[in-house]
């Protein structure tokens, strides 16, 4: 089936969260005002193990876990790659990724992020694709967090959310229906 | 659910209202407390610094309220919502993330007398400085547009006049210039009207009307539309330039087409404080659930009201965009056609006087400021409401001397149409 990249169905996107375990954050800043910094401090917050990537940075923390320079330095199996670079810079993330072994299970990249060839590429190889989308938002919205801002999660259930421990975390469920 | 979008009956029963995730209470339970407990200093860093979604002080989020807010943005169909403790605040938290001292907004004159007031006044003395527009004569909007112009303000369906405003033209002018719509769609609700099917960027209600609809809360909103691009200029440093109350942090690009609600949030709300109490919400919450059934009463009443005094021999004119022949009557099949709203005028025989003694002869009605009750309403806006503006500014707003103001409750027709007849017989 292919997937309309305007037009997500929550489905869709509620798979990959909960099934990607090991996300690679390429872009990953250490400024902890940017985007690219506290969506890995919030994946990690959800029990997501979050390697950042940033050539700049190698070698050093970012939001307490050890940056790489790249894709390749990656010693252990990486399910998903979250692209924090502009669209046409993607393409070469996407190249990079795809030449991993194992392949990773989702390339996703960023809000205002958008690469149909190489998207195109991705999938051909078997790899899921999000383009222009926020995992951060997206998992918030999902769980029912993103609610607590006023925003509209789209989300219509007569479902309890799921805590996590800890204070006011929620985590994604999967229904099994 | 699956990914189709509800229909609006289901959304203002469902949106944002998943059982209580703590106890598993279907009805959104009432948080009436201060402040939230903190996991730990570093969950709370990232709390302050808005890379954590979660609850702090309710004056900033608060979770019944944050059902409230989800589930307006639903209905009007934005993406994120910012309750206030009232539609005057919504509007000063709306405005206060928009200008700065010495810039300018448009606002049409067809508004609510409280909006008048606070615009040529309390905003003046922020340096928010307005330009009013005729909204009979689009035109005038057009030709008010400055390099200092931030925003264009509009109510869909306008108090006391029941005038319908032709939104798509007024955003048309709003494109033009790069600055965003903002409609007060307070009247007709999202029921009747979704300004921002017609090109809106931010709507505004007062939640006290017939969104609580029981006219025992009050409460306001900020709706976002999410389509306004606040980084194309620069304009709008609070949304688009690195704020210093947040380490520098940009809010458009951080929170993108929600970015609007959120400034409204932890730059207008955290600092001006004006928040809605936790009851107040679970009040406007349960009445919401019911809005699309009483709208459809009100309107229906409304109706047969406004065409029941239009052939009465004491009444002058009936001003209803219900009514064939009306002014507003094409707008209203164009904006809102499911109906014209509850909120009507018309003109009493004898003027000023003769208004006086009518809203003393009534015995159903409620003699009172509000609007949007179950109970049906009546009021003088002319010795009341309006009556701090020059008789230009009442006439211009729809408020001149022998104007009476009705907001048509959910009672028996009959009843409400008796308790006219005699009030207007004893005049």
């Amino acid at each position: 089936m292919s997937i309309d990249h305007d037009n997500y169905s929550d489905d869709y996107i509620r798979q990959i969260l909960s099934e990607v375990k090991t996300v690679a954050v390429v872009g990953a800043s250490a400024n902890n005002v940017r985007p690219s910094y506290f969506v890995v401090k919030y994946l990690l917050s959800k029990g997501f193990d979050v390697i950042p990537v940033n050539p700049g940075h190698a070698g050093r923390e970012i939001a307490g876990v050890m940056t790489a320079a790249d894709l390749q330095s990656i010693e252990r199996p990486i399910d998903m790659v979250d692209i924090f670079r502009n669209s046409q810079a993607a393409a070469g993330v996407v190249d990079e990724a795809l030449r991993l072994d194992p392949l990773p299970k989702v390339i996703w990249m960023q809000l205002s992020v958008r690469n149909e060839e190489a998207a195109a590429k991705a999938e051909a190889a078997g790899v899921k694709v999000v383009m222009n989308r926020c995992p951060k938002i997206e998992y918030a919205r999902l769980c029912g967090e993103i609610g607590w801002a006023g925003v509209r999660s789209g989300v219509i259930s007569s479902k309890k959310p799921s805590m996590q421990s800890g204070f006011q975390r929620f985590g994604i469920v999967v229904r099994k229906d | 659910m699956s990914d189709k979008q509800p229909g609006f009956s289901t959304l203002a029963v469902h949106a944002g209202a998943q059982p209580d995730p703590a106890t598993g209470a279907r009805v959104t339970p009432i948080y009436q407390t201060t402040s939230f407990v903190f996991e730990d200093v570093d969950q709370a860093a990232s709390l302050f610094g808005l890379q954590a979604f979660g609850n702090i002080y309710t004056r900033i989020t608060n979770p019944t309220t944050a059902v409230l807010e989800a589930k307006v943005a639903a209905l009007e169909g934005g993406t994120a919502a910012l309750a206030t403790a009232s539609g005057h605040a919504a509007q000063l938290g709306v405005f206060h993330c928009l200008l700065q001292p010495g810039d300018e907004f448009i606002a049409s004159n067809k508004l609510y007398g409280g909006s008048i007031n606070q615009f040529n006044h309390s905003f003046k003395s922020f340096g928010w400085n307005v330009k009013w527009a005729d909204s009979d004569d689009l035109s005038t909007f057009e030709a008010a547009v400055t390099p200092k112009t931030k925003a264009i303000f509009i109510e869909s369906l306008a108090n006391p006049g029941g005038v319908v405003v032709d939104i798509a033209a007024v955003a048309e002018v709003a494109r033009a210039a790069g600055v965003p719509l903002i409609v007060d769609n307070t009247l007709a609700t999202p029921y009747l009207c979704k300004p921002f099917e017609h090109g809106a960027d931010i709507v505004v209600h007062s939640l006290t009307k017939f969104m609580g609809g029981h006219g025992n809360s009050m409460g306001g909103i900020i709706v976002d539309g999410g389509r306004f691009d606040w980084s194309a200029s620069d304009k709008y440093p609070l949304l688009s330039q690195p704020r210093p109350e947040y380490q520098g942090m940009v809010l458009a690009e951080t929170f993108g087409d929600f970015a609007f609600a959120i400034a409204a949030r932890v730059l207008g709300l955290r600092d001006l404080g004006a928040a809605i109490s936790p009851f107040n919400a679970f009040q406007i919450l349960t009445g919401i659930e019911t809005l699309p059934l009483r709208m459809e009463k009100h309107n229906a009443n409304a109706q047969a009201v406004a065409k029941h005094l239009q052939a009465h021999p004491k009444v002058a004119w009936v001003r209803y965009a219900g009514l064939e022949g009306d002014d507003s009557h094409a707008l209203q099949v164009k904006y809102m056609p499911k109906g014209a709203g509850a909120v009507f005028t018309f003109g009493v025989k004898g003027g000023y006087e003769a208004g006086v003694k009518l809203v003393g002869a009534v015995d159903l009605f409620s003699h009172l400021a509000n609007i949007g009750d179950t109970r049906s309403l009546i009021i003088h806006p002319a010795s009341t409401t309006h009556r701090q503006l020059s008789d230009e500014q009442k006439t211009a707003a729809g408020a001149g001397p022998d104007v009476v103001r009705l907001s048509i409750g959910i009672e028996d027709v009959e009843d409400i149409i008796a308790d006219l007849d005699q009030a207007l017989a004893a005049i």
